[in-house]
């Protein structure tokens, strides 16, 4: 490696003050440190420092991602051919998931990454390894038909509003990643719900042959409410009647839905390494799929339809709600700060998210509405376990004066 | 016996490098030197020039803002040296020993008879008061106030840090004065907390209510003490000292003379013999540690001293040096490497493995600076009812209100230094507290 570090320094002035390609130092300083730890020494406070930086706890989080993206793209593969009648092996799934995800993934992280270096040039400061997690996560919650300039779009829109303009990672206020789905959702709804854009080739009417339903279950089970159709819930046959996919194939994920978000097995597999190394709150991702078996019965209480009926621990198996839970509510910076507060925001995101998805079935989707909301109501929750705090505090000295 | 307060969050970083218990003798000293920036919050103005005699005891400067506080000379001698850096501001006075010790003799009083005025005058005149430090601020105390109780930590948790029941054992007399003369100062209690499971001189001593402590770094720190026994409120003020420095001034009350000699722990990895050495305060650290290659000397524990230059002094208050090598190299794809020889207390390494593998850290920074991101993990490292993550934001926001309702009071740099340490986003944390104390001092004041 002396090599590369003897070549890192020779074309390191060039990029320095004064240097022609000075407009490119924060780029070049993010290569920099992407291939060495800088030989930065403590100058102030503790001389000693953590081996743990951003930088790990970013790729730790992409490393969890994995599971969910490689499944993704065997499952683009598995719906694609589904749909079409034609028997494929694992390998060829995958094969055409990987060139349908791929170019999304790549967008995703060009235009991103793009507008980082750009605004930590202007701002002066080093490039945040934040968007690595965000690259990857706005393409796992993205259908695989969604046309590329609208990745893009949403990428530009997510991380300039959502994140650069209130001073970049750490200061932003939502989750960049569900910024950028809800800005498609809102802006380009046909393109992220109905029963077509969730595999590869459908919208376009390629073949498809009688009998597939390219709908998430989550939309069948709507339409079944709105038809007042019956579902006996412990009836497998029944089950997949109504909504084509039994139990064990949301658990495991061979059903239609957003790129990353179907199989509970591989996200449950990010899960653990999330949980492991400490990266992710164990406190929000627990209280989340408390949260939403907590409504769930609830609803099983109430009764009187279908989705009412439905036992409470398949909300969790379905749509985004796993995923959400996992990697999107345990995102620290736009969660709760305080341990109480990370209970409760969890415990609302999955209660919030379960009473969309019910009460509103034309709104498939509730995990994106839920957790945008609760990002938005967080720093709340925190303002007054921390006043709580205070209280604890003033109370000690009317303790002491009484004494 | 007093009950136990356990604590449960902190870390206790494994050093390689600890001291050896026995006590060596540092070699004889050229120059002693005395700095005014020991002392936080100090504006020195000199008492002496270059060519006065001065006895140890001997006053060398005072602080502008608090004229009776004044610092005094550790040795006999004659100043040789008074150095200034950028815009004049007072370095150091440096004095040239005698051959032969001569002290300042000071009529102390019968502790048991004397007044408090009778008490902090001689510790005034002799430089020992300087010792007595006040919470809320960590600042020289004020002669005025008379605190609501005085603290004294009897161990210290700190990476590597001097056992005090083996630097004290031979003190127990000094330490008994010492006590009783704090005992003077207050009017309520003198509390010493012990480590629990330890036993030494210090539980010897009487006068003083004991509290046992158990648990990681910073049990020892004592505003973490002061927090479970009685803790600091809005407009009460505490005194605390320095369990080592209630020995030095148990000793002037015995003998009537300024003697600052302690016994410290030498260690780190750096060190070839790592053990205590008797010195006194303002020796060259080249009398007792060479620094070989490219090493850093910390006048202090690796959370909390200062940096030293080879040819620079013991500390006013230091009973510890340590001595680590600088990290001023760069390491390929470090981040994403298992790093099996580096500490960290996240699990996306693996030194939590082996919890009593010592480690030889150096001083890199080990990543860049980046906003507060991860949360919920600063709670973990202190110990008392505050939520270390909405200080900060409110100092940085300079929000005085705010500041004194999420405990202000309570802390000093030392009590936060462990988040520092783990901070993946590497904030000065230290000085973001300081800044904030400053802070307050000045709006308040």
């Amino acid at each position: 490696m002396k090599a590369l570090r003897k070549y890192v320094d020779k074309i390191k002035p060039a990029f320095e003050e004064g240097g022609k390609l000075h407009a490119l130092h924060s780029t070049f300083d993010a290569f920099e440190t992407f291939l060495f730890v800088p030989d930065t020494v403590t100058r102030k406070g503790a001389h000693v420092r953590d081996c743990n930086d951003i930088k790990r706890v970013m790729i730790v989080v992409v490393l969890a991602l994995l599971p969910a993206l490689l499944f993704g793209m065997y499952n683009v593969g598995l719906q694609h051919f589904r749909s079409l009648g034609e028997a494929a092996g694992v390998m060829q799934c995958f094969w055409f998931g990987f060139l349908r995800v791929l170019p999304i993934v790549v967008v995703s992280y060009v235009v991103g990454l793009g507008i980082e270096f750009a605004a930590a040039q202007l701002r002066g400061h080093e490039v945040n390894e934040g968007f690595l997690v965000t690259g990857m996560l706005i393409p796992l919650v993205m259908p695989v038909d969604i046309p590329l300039w609208m990745v893009a779009l949403a990428t530009a829109f997510a991380v300039i509003i959502g994140k650069e303009v209130l001073g970049g990672t750490g200061m932003n206020i939502f989750n960049p990643a569900l910024l950028a789905r809800a800005f498609i959702f809102f802006s380009y709804t046909p393109c992220i719900s109905g029963e077509t854009v969730w595999t590869a080739g459908l919208g376009k009417g390629e073949g498809v042959i009688d009998g597939f339903s390219g709908a998430t279950p989550l939309t069948s089970l709507g339409e079944a409410v709105t038809s007042s159709a019956d579902i006996v819930w412990n009836n497998a046959a029944s089950i997949k009647a109504a909504v084509s996919s039994a139990p064990m194939d949301w658990f495991l994920g061979t059903i239609p839905g957003s790129i990353g978000e179907t199989s509970v097995v591989a996200i449950l597999i990010g899960a653990v390494i999330l949980l492991f190394t400490g990266v992710a709150s164990w406190r929000t991702m627990f209280s989340v799929f408390a949260g939403g078996l907590l409504m769930g019965g609830i609803f099983n209480l109430v009764g009187g339809n279908a989705y009412l009926d439905m036992p409470a621990y398949y909300h969790l198996l379905l749509g985004g709600f796993a995923f959400g839970a996992v990697f999107m509510a345990t995102d620290p910076v736009t969660s709760a700060q305080t341990n109480t507060g990370k209970v409760v925001v969890g415990l609302l995101i999955g209660m919030i998210a379960v009473l969309i998805r019910v009460v509103n079935p034309g709104y498939p989707e509730g995990m994106m509405l839920a957790i945008l909301f609760m990002n938005a109501l967080a720093p709340l929750v925190d303002h007054y376990v921390v006043a709580a705090n205070i209280r604890r505090r003033n109370k000690r000295v009317v303790v002491a004066k009484s004494k | 016996m007093s009950k136990i307060i356990k604590l449960k969050r902190g870390l206790d970083i494994n050093l390689v490098g600890k001291a050896e218990e026995k006590i060596a003798q540092a070699a004889a000293a050229g120059s002693y030197a005395v700095s005014p920036l020991d002392f936080g919050g100090v504006v020195p103005k000199l008492l002496v020039k270059v060519g006065d005699v001065v006895k140890a005891g001997s006053p060398l400067f005072f602080d502008k803002n608090h004229a009776e506080v004044i610092f005094t000379s550790p040795v006999s001698g004659k100043v040789s040296a008074i150095n200034r850096g950028e815009k004049r501001k007072l370095l150091n006075i440096v004095v040239e020993p005698d051959s032969e010790q001569s002290y300042e003799e000071f009529d102390v009083p019968a502790v048991a008879r004397a007044t408090k005025q009778e008490v902090t005058s001689v510790l005034l005149a002799a430089g020992l008061w300087p010792m007595i430090i006040q919470r809320p601020y960590g600042i020289i105390a004020s002669a005025a106030d008379t605190p609501k109780a005085i603290f004294i930590s009897g161990f210290d948790s700190a990476p590597l840090a001097p056992d005090m029941n083996f630097a004290l054992a031979d003190r127990q007399s000094d330490l008994q004065k010492g006590v009783e003369v704090l005992g003077k100062l207050t009017s309520g209690k003198v509390h010493l907390s012990l480590e629990a499971g330890r036993s030494g001189v210090l539980d010897k001593l009487t006068g003083v209510e004991v509290h046992r402590f158990q648990g990681p770094h910073p049990a020892g720190n004592v505003g973490v003490q002061i927090h479970h026994i009685d803790p600091v409120n809005k407009g009460e003020v505490v005194w605390t000292v320095n369990v080592a420095d209630v020995a030095i001034i148990g000793r002037l009350f015995n003998t009537g003379k300024v003697d600052m000699t302690r016994v410290i722990a030498v260690c780190g990895s750096e060190v070839k013999n790592p053990c205590y050495y008797r010195v006194v305060a303002g020796a060259p650290v080249g009398t007792f540690c060479k620094a070989e290659g490219d090493v850093r000397i910390i006048n202090g524990n690796v959370l909390t001293g200062t940096k030293t230059a080879a040819d620079g002094y013991l500390g006013y208050y230091t009973n510890q040096v340590t001595v680590i090598p600088e990290g001023d190299k760069f390491e390929f794809l470090g981040w994403a490497m298992p790093r099996f020889n580096k500490f960290s207390v996240s699990h996306s390494y693996f030194s939590w493995l082996c919890p009593k593998k010592a480690y030889n850290l150096d001083t890199n920074l080990n990543g860049g600076k980046r906003a507060f991101i991860v949360t919920g993990l600063f709670e973990k490292y202190v110990p008392m009812d505050i939520y270390p993550m909405y200080l900060l934001k409110a100092i940085l926001a300079g929000d005085i209100d705010k500041m004194e309702n999420l405990g202000i009071y309570e802390v000093i740099e030392e009590d936060l230094a462990l988040c520092e340490f783990v901070d993946p986003s590497k904030t000065d944390i230290q000085e973001i507290v300081r800044n904030g104390i400053n802070l307050m001092i000045k709006e308040l004041n």
